[in-house]
């Protein structure tokens, strides 16, 4: 039997497409600026926080870490509006997406903070400087350095695990390919193609991260 | 008149579908860890043949999201004429996934070992396959262990997507229990208390592992 | 000026190199090599690091790839493509490695039964006893059952020596053995070296120990830019050095 292809019916849609990458990367930029935000303050609070907030902190990291992340989703946008908690596809997406790359973040920034030398801390405390200022400008920046490629590798697998958002109507990339799919009946035309935007994506971020680390997250 | 549900009920159901998790999972780290031995060794034999094969396909595989891999087995095996059950297509999808993923990190373990140890092996007239098994691999194995066990929990997390293709595993199951209970809180709880359950003992070894290896390196 | 060796008839020489040409990409290290050596010969190998010396030592068991040029040991040519001559011919050549490259995995005693027992199918009780007659022979009787990192350098040493000698090699390579070694430790190693040689073991060694050189060897040769540059009894060239680059090289080491 011979299997015709006619992608030509998928890439019709482009304009669908092209909204489906703008949700994808407008919510991974979120999870990125978000997640990392909220990582390095959980991160802190594990390493030189107090007991009462560590705990609770490692609890949050180990429960999203060993949970798959569609349940994750599910439980935000199925489960809460039984609390009374109605979201928006968009918004539990962004919400879910946030929480789960806070989570492997945090225990990767705290990785790297545990691994700076005492010496380091006690040197700049010193120098009379505070602890804030001590944490931003001399713990950090090196962990930073040091993780930043495994964080880049986990905000790529955000990235593409962000296609499960499709799965509760979130208008991201998987979405539209489910509904060119539905429209054209070119299924897998559809989701190989979706495929090969994926990997342009992950190439793209990985790229574009690799460059942007060194001079804006932890640069002089 | 709507049949009442007790948790006992929802518990039950949700276990029961958790063991097509555990067997899925089974099938697909098996399956991904023979096919990932095989690219392993074709890769080591003959770098400069299956080098780049091999570079790809771990690129594939880790560059695309899971999802569309369970999506593209599913419909690629019935666009080519192949009715195969959920299992299969389900199956196939998991293990290239694991695949890939596993070939790289024992590559990243053999690559480790000296070259010294290979050439030592070589000069002693050991043929590759004998460097191999007997002097490279044991070696290799030590340190492969506790990131091998580490991520089995990342390929029973990534069964859950095969619920989309309609593998009635746990995380579907939880769907369609939601959908009849109207309790979607109690049941996607429960749904990641299990999965919980399954994964947090297999990290905790993982970590114990590395930590012990750690110890013996130094 | 043909050395005594160099007029040796063919069917004489156990390791036979006739114009060898090894490059790196468009760097050639060894431009063209002749090296004939007789059974028993001890050959040390001098020259200034990157002269190509121990790269010429690993073509001959063909842990590195020539481009040009013939190699034959003990009547068996080298032939990159077929595993079956590469495999006897290994077993004709024992190596030595600076860095000792034993296995971490096995103890002293299956470090030294590894081959035998794999490529000469030596059963386990034969491949013991022979184990343990040349652990004694190295003078660790009494590390059997040791893991390698348990011993010091100069036992590692001798252990990767032992472990060469249980294929009963033809020759035995020997690469800088001795420069991964706390001083106080060469000696040892040099002491088994030097047993070998007056048991008639065929020699060729890379070595920076140039009073090692003049002791043992029967023949010295110098490479310089991946030529033999000289060549020569030990006496002649160290007591009369014919090109510059050798004297330069030999005052170097004064220093």
């Amino acid at each position: 039997m011979t299997v015709q292809l006619d992608f030509l019916a998928v890439l019709h849609y482009w304009p669908m497409l092209l909204t489906g990458v703008a949700w994808t990367l407008a919510l991974t930029v979120l999870a990125i600026v978000v997640g990392l935000a909220l990582s390095v303050t959980f991160a802190w609070v594990r390493v030189e926080g107090p007991r009462w907030a560590a705990i609770p902190v490692a609890a949050y990291v180990e429960l999203l870490r060993n949970t798959p992340f569609i349940v994750q989703l599910y439980f935000i946008f199925f489960g809460l509006p039984e609390l009374g908690l109605r979201l928006s596809p968009v918004l539990a997406s962004a919400i879910a997406l946030v929480l789960n790359l806070g989570a492997y973040s945090t225990e990767i920034i705290r990785a790297g903070l545990s691994a700076t030398p005492k010496g380091q801390t006690e040197a700049a405390l010193s120098l009379a400087l505070t602890r804030y200022q001590v944490f931003t400008r001399v713990v950090l920046p090196p962990a930073m350095q040091k993780v930043w490629p495994s964080l880049v590798s986990q905000i790529i697998i955000v990235m593409l695990g962000s296609a499960v958002c499709g799965q509760i109507a979130t208008e991201e990339l998987n979405y539209a390919a489910n509904v060119i799919s539905a429209n054209t009946f070119h299924t897998f035309e559809s989701y190989i193609i979706a495929t090969v935007i994926y990997l342009a994506l992950a190439i793209l971020i990985r790229r574009l991260l690799n460059w942007a680390g060194p001079r804006l997250i932890f640069g002089g | 008149m709507m049949p009442q549900f007790s948790y006992w009920d929802i518990l039950r159901n949700l276990i029961y579908a958790g063991e097509l998790t555990v067997m899925l999972s089974l099938i697909a780290f098996i399956g991904g860890g023979i096919v990932g031995m095989v690219l392993l060794l074709a890769r080591v034999w003959r770098p400069q043949v299956f080098g780049s094969v091999f570079n790809i396909y771990v690129q594939l595989f880790q560059g695309t999201p899971l999802l569309m891999q369970l999506f593209l087995s599913y419909f690629g095996l019935r666009l080519f004429g192949i009715e195969v059950s959920v299992w299969v297509s389900a199956g196939l999808a998991l293990t290239l996934y694991t695949s890939a993923f596993l070939a790289e990190i024992w590559r990243g373990c053999v690559a480790s070992i000296p070259k010294g140890q290979w050439e030592a092996g070589a000069s002693l007239a050991l043929s590759f396959g004998e460097q191999m098994r007997y002097v490279v691999a044991p070696q290799a194995m030590r340190i492969a262990i506790p990131p091998t066990v580490g991520f089995l929990v990342q390929v029973i997390k990534g069964t859950a997507l095969a619920s989309v293709i309609g593998f009635a595993e746990l995380t579907r199951a939880g769907n369609m229990i939601a959908n009849v209970t109207y309790q979607p809180f109690t049941v996607f709880a429960t749904v990641g208390l299990l999965y919980f359950c399954l994964c947090y003992p297999i990290s905790l070894t993982a970590r114990y592992l590395e930590r012990k290896t750690n110890a013996v390196r130094r | 000026m043909p050395s005594a060796a160099e007029a040796t008839a063919p069917h004489k020489r156990i390791v036979d190199i006739n114009a060898l040409r090894k490059s790196y990409g468009d760097n050639e290290v060894l431009k063209g090599i002749d090296l004939h050596v007789r059974p028993g010969e001890v050959v040390a190998i001098i020259g200034k690091s990157g002269s190509g010396k121990s790269t010429l030592l690993r073509c001959i068991n063909g842990l590195e790839e020539f481009q040009d040029g013939g190699l034959v040991v003990d009547g068996k040519p080298l032939l990159y493509d077929n595993a079956s001559a590469m495999r006897a011919l290994r077993q004709s050549v024992g190596m030595i490695f600076q860095s000792f490259n034993l296995f971490p995995h096995l103890s002293v005693g299956r470090n030294i039964m590894l081959a035998p027992s794999l490529v000469k199918k030596r059963d386990k009780t034969a491949a013991r006893v022979q184990a343990e007659a040349l652990l004694e022979r190295v003078g660790l009787e009494d590390k059997f059952d040791a893991m390698p990192e348990q011993l010091s350098g100069g036992q590692q040493q001798r252990v990767a020596i032992a472990r060469a000698l249980a294929m009963d090699p033809k020759v035995l390579l020997c690469d800088e053995i001795t420069s991964a070694l706390d001083p106080e430790l060469v000696g040892e190693v040099l002491g088994v070296v030097e047993g070998l040689a007056k048991e008639g073991m065929t020699l060729l060694m890379v070595t920076h120990e140039m009073r090692f050189a003049r002791k043992v060897s029967d023949r010295v040769v110098f490479m310089h830019q991946g030529r033999v540059h000289e060549m020569g009894p030990p006496a002649e060239l160290f007591g009369n050095p014919q090109t510059a680059e050798l004297r330069q090289f030999l005052s170097s080491l004064q220093e």
